[in-house]
């Protein structure tokens, strides 16, 4: 073979022209954390991107296969990352149309004999040409019930990742242990899926970084006092049961945001300023029920 | 006898790619797509077949081009026909509708009058 002059390729350029950088920067602005995830996404989108370089120059290029499974306590942005990672496969030219289909078990298992595949295969032609989000994916099989008609929609799921690996990609979600028990009963599954991400829980830091962002979005700030309470709160619930990472911050904003309006409007008769309509005060978010039996916390009124 | 009924029947059969682009045209304006088949194409036959329900909420032609293949492998001697509803207040009625699939030998039909 004679060695042709190589032009220099220009992947900077091509990492411009695609939309993948602002697809990368926003990921790394608006999530918080997440480390292993950020570096495999990275990844991801380096690899499509040598990819589209290597068949510009008719260079052998294997579709790669991007099915992943994301796996993750509660609230550590599995949902989050499922839509970034659309958008992102859509600026790569990976997926044709970007948008999220997220479905469960309920969506894709029907309710007797012969219902389960068209289901199926409705979501699936809905999927095409994007990403196919399957939340909590190991209700879909269940190794107990001998007839259940989960199995069917597995077979056909597995058909269609296999065979129409170009149009559609499939990430299955759901908790770490409770998944690997679900790929342990299901080896054609596991096998066929090339990404297993695992989402870290967040450090306290984090949460805070989390619940900062979260108010900035919805145009509140705490108050110097507040933030100290917020700190507070965030130590107290980690240490408590159902605890679910930043869905359990939000929450929390949430109800102190309903506390907040509820201070105001207990004083209607006085005159408002835009700082108090944005500023949230540590009392509203020391009455939550976390602090009960706690030295820093607030008396519970009735009711409230 | 080469049945003549819809848009571009005129035309030589849509190749694949042809059919993926009208598909992809009709998505774009919002139609959702069904199938139909008959072996009766006589004019006064208005009523063929639905092969599956109508595919609504769909963002790319690889779903219908699947299933447009899976009818011409379940009914290949067959007419197949594909319907694109409009369901814009005002218009809700189909706005495009073609042949992707005609048996080898076409018998045609008599017309009594």
């Amino acid at each position: 073979m004679s060695a042709p002059e190589n032009p220099p390729l220009d992947l900077e350029t091509l990492y411009r022209d695609s939309h993948v950088r602002e697809a990368l920067e926003a990921l790394d602005r608006e999530l918080v954390g997440l480390a292993p995830v950020k570096t495999r996404v990275r990844e991801i989108a380096a690899l499509l991107l040598v990819e589209k370089l290597r068949s510009s120059l008719a260079l052998e290029t294997g579709a790669p296969s991007l099915h992943m499974c994301f796996s993750g306590n509660p609230g550590t942005g599995k949902t989050t990352v499922a839509m970034r990672m659309a958008a992102l496969l859509h600026g790569l030219g990976y997926a044709r149309k970007g948008h999220l289909v997220a479905v469960t078990r309920d969506d894709l298992v029907g309710q007797y004999i012969g219902h389960t595949a068209p289901r199926t295969r409705e979501v699936l032609k809905r999927a095409m040409g994007g990403v196919l989000f399957i939340d909590e994916a190991y209700y879909l099989c269940r190794p107990e019930n001998e007839r259940d008609y989960g199995q069917e929609a597995i077979e056909i799921l597995l058909q269609v990742m296999e065979n129409q690996r170009d149009d559609l990609v499939v990430i299955l979600a759901g908790y770490k242990d409770r998944m690997d028990r679900f790929f342990a009963s299901n080896p054609g599954l596991a096998s066929r899926i090339a990404h297993h991400i695992d989402f870290p829980d967040y450090t306290p830091e984090e949460l805070h970084a989390i619940a900062r962002l979260m108010l900035e979005g919805m145009q509140y700030r705490l108050s110097p006092d507040a933030e100290v309470a917020l700190r507070e709160y965030i130590a107290l619930r980690r240490t408590q049961p159902h605890f679910a990472n930043a869905r359990s911050i939000r929450n929390a904003l949430d109800r102190a945001r309903l506390r907040h309006a509820s201070r105001l409007f207990g004083r209607r008769g006085t005159g408002l300023t835009r700082e108090d309509l944005i500023t949230l005060e540590p009392e509203d978010i020391r009455a939550s029920r976390v602090f009960r039996n706690q030295p820093g916390g607030l008396p519970r009124e009735p009711g409230a | 006898m080469r049945l003549t009924q819809g848009t571009f029947s005129f035309l030589p059969d849509l190749t694949d790619g042809q059919i993926r682009a009208q598909i992809e045209y009709c998505l774009q304006n919002g139609w959702a797509i069904s199938l139909e088949h008959t072996d009766d194409p006589h004019p006064r036959n208005a009523y063929w077949e639905m092969f599956g329900m109508p595919m609504f909420d769909l963002k790319d032609a690889a779903g219908i081009m699947a299933e447009v293949n899976i009818c011409r492998k379940t009914f290949p001697n067959h007419y197949v026909k594909l319907n694109a509803f409009d369901s814009a207040p005002g218009r809700e009625s189909l706005r495009l509708s073609f042949i992707v699939n005609r048996p080898a030998k076409e018998p045609g039909f008599g017309l009594a009058r």
